[in-house]
């Protein structure tokens, strides 16, 4: 545990400390902390209204209007939640990156594949044009969309389910941000399709070297993926360290909760993936 | 596979050669919409042919004779003159077969002679009409620029100060009867505090732009005469200004919704994660989209205007087409009220046409399904 805590102070990108969030003056988060670090996926389980979107939320400074934030976001030495607007907006989708949960939803209905990967590389990057869809193509290529040349100039409602994830993606990948927060990111997906994105995310996290925060309340995914797990409850987190450690022997009778909650044969391939050091999402699979 | 994405052949990607052609030649991919740009225009001729010959039952629905009310009240009297005089005007054959002289003449621009002022209809359409056109054109401007921008306020500040007072306010002017602010403003700018110009288009005295469009203000830009521009415009402004009241109103209450309604969407926090500039996330992710249902309103909004015009021509002397068809209608002067209600519905669905194509520029999904 120590040899762990050395390294996430010298090598995390993103910190959370001690962050707390309050709508309306209702208390949502109540002292967060996380690190995140460059090749690693951290994953946020937790039951619904838990808290973990909202931590995800409050890292691009996205909560809803009325919101009252308090702690440090630190990236690269700077404090995001007191970031003024102008150097916030430059963080988002440069330096920290998005994925949402549905796709269908996320993506703009009226605008094409191609200027959606490419908007905010020009704003950014300042890239032409051309050179924005060169990239645009590339990117699609890496997210693994056949026909990237044509695609690109196409709507998303061209495109099924699990092809939008992966758009949204490659629009979260477009500007080689240091770290994505993908919000439930197969949620809204067919089981069939969950697998295939997963393991593009873990492949993306591996290669770009990624700091990825994972939310999902889906202990199969979390499972599969993450490298940490981090259980949120009432807002704060109870339990975190290696994926092993947390999925196989618990220390907080939440966790342990949230795994007897699982259907028998789910439990068992959680366990059963927890031990093993693959990547492949067993615990969405037919057993 | 997920119930929402599209029917379409070349999901998952498209790296089916269908996807290829769709992509590539421009106008291959731009087919559907010719397609159904043809379907709408198609479409808009039926209805045009449909509104001709509602037009003309309904004239001869109408209970009163038109020899009556055009003859003095001697030759009323006199069943020779009466004959004659509805064998003049083709009153004496077949209903069907007037129709069929009423639309054979209507192909060949022919409205048919107007029993008051002893004009060819067209004649007198093309005199009117434009005066109507420029009048509802102004208004509907300056509706969708003030209901569009103050819906768009309303709705970034909702639930502040300006977004209280610019409901109160439009709510006024949804609920105030144009004909009463129009004698008010009437009253107000013209006789109080004379900053309006009088009745009719333009300064008495001053001759009216060569005629190229028929409205005057734009004839007189195309002509360099700024004088008669700025007359024309300043006749323009306050009858413009009483007839916008209320689609300002309607479309501010319009905007503020559908933009709320978009501000709640995915994409726009997707957007904002992607860092996008405030205005580019504004006019690209918040009012493209809300622009669907505003355009909606807006068409039919220019519908009430036409109806509006009738009140607002008649208080400000405003020589169009409402005041030509009130004359028209209390004289039972049919070919004139047959012209009038033909390019009025002409209008209706060239609105519509123009509001049916603006979809599919606005939304690929209504263009290329």
């Amino acid at each position: 545990m120590s040899e762990r805590d050395e390294r996430a102070a010298r090598d995390g990108v993103l910190a959370v400390e001690g962050l707390t969030v309050a709508i309306h003056g209702k208390e949502i988060l109540r002292g967060v902390d996380l690190t995140l670090e460059p090749g690693r996926v951290h994953g946020l389980a937790g039951e619904s209204g838990s808290g973990k979107t909202m931590t995800g939320l409050a890292v691009l400074g996205l909560l809803p209007h009325g919101a009252r934030v308090s702690g440090r976001i630190e990236l690269a030495g700077q404090d995001l939640l007191t970031l003024p607007p102008k150097r916030l907006n430059a963080v988002r989708g440069a330096e920290v990156a998005m994925v949402f949960q549905d796709p269908a939803t996320s993506l703009h209905p009226m605008l094409s594949v191609g200027r959606q990967l490419t908007e905010h590389m020009r704003h950014h990057l300042r890239l032409g044009r051309g050179e924005a869809r060169e990239r645009a193509i590339d990117l699609m290529r890496q997210v693994r969309i056949p026909g990237p040349e044509e695609a690109i100039d196409r709507y998303p409602h061209q495109f099924s389910g699990g092809m939008r994830q992966r758009i949204a993606i490659a629009v979260a990948l477009a500007c080689s941000p240091k770290v994505l927060i993908a919000d439930e990111p197969t949620t809204a997906l067919d089981v069939t399709v969950q697998a295939g994105i997963l393991r593009l995310l873990r492949g993306l996290c591996d290669d770009l070297g990624l700091a990825v925060l994972l939310v999902t309340h889906d202990l199969g995914v979390m499972s599969a993926v993450a490298d940490e797990v981090s259980v949120m409850k009432d807002g704060l987190v109870v339990e975190t360290g290696p994926r092993g450690q947390v999925l196989r022997e618990p220390r907080h009778a939440y966790t342990r909760a949230l795994l007897d909650s699982l259907p028998e044969n789910a439990g068992n391939a959680v366990s059963a993936a927890a031990e093993t050091s693959g990547t492949e999402p067993s615990g969405v699979e037919p057993a | 596979m997920s119930p929402t994405s599209a029917p379409s052949r070349d999901r998952d990607g498209g790296a089916a050669p269908t996807g290829r052609k769709a992509g590539r030649g421009g106008a291959v991919r731009r087919h559907p919409f010719a397609r159904f740009l043809v379907r709408r225009i198609v479409t808009a001729l039926l209805l045009a042919l449909g509104i001709t010959l509602v037009t003309f039952i309904l004239t001869n629905l109408v209970p009163g004779d038109p020899a009556a009310a055009n003859l003095g009240q001697r030759a009323i009297g006199d069943p020779a003159i009466v004959a004659q005089w509805r064998a003049d005007h083709g009153l004496d054959k077949p209903l069907p077969q007037q129709y069929l002289m009423h639309l054979s003449g209507l192909l060949q621009g022919d409205f048919g002679q107007s029993q008051q002022s002893h004009r060819p209809v067209a004649d007198d359409l093309a005199e009117f009409v434009p005066a109507t056109l420029e009048l509802a054109g102004a208004a509907i401007l300056i509706s969708l620029v003030a209901g569009v921008g103050f819906g768009v306020v309303a709705a970034l500040r909702r639930d502040r100060l300006s977004d209280h007072i610019l409901r109160v306010t439009s709510l006024f002017g949804i609920s105030v009867p144009t004909f009463w602010l129009a004698l008010v403003a009437f009253y107000v700018f013209f006789y109080r505090l004379q900053i309006a110009p009088g009745s009719g288009r333009i300064d008495p005295g001053m001759t009216p732009p060569p005629h190229v469009t028929g409205l005057y203000t734009v004839d007189a830009a195309l002509s360099g005469q700024w004088d008669v521009f700025a007359s024309a415009a300043g006749h323009l402004a306050t009858p413009a200004l009483v007839l916008a009241l209320y689609t300002i109103g309607l479309l501010t209450r319009f905007t503020r919704s559908a933009v709320l309604e978009v501000l709640g969407q995915d994409y726009v926090r997707a957007a904002r994660a992607k860092g996008l500039p405030g205005r580019v996330i504004l006019f690209r992710y918040v009012l493209r989209p809300a622009l669907v249902p505003i355009i909606t309103v807006a068409g039919l909004a220019f519908g009430s205007l036409l109806s509006g015009t009738v009140l607002v021509e008649a208080i400000f002397a405003w020589p169009g087409v409402g005041q030509y068809a009130y004359k028209s209608a209390t004289s039972l002067d049919l070919p004139a009220v047959m012209g009038v209600g033909l390019v009025v519905g002409v209008v209706y669905l060239v609105i519509n046409l123009v509001v049916d194509v603006l979809y599919g520029v606005i939304d690929p999904r209504v263009r290329l399904s």
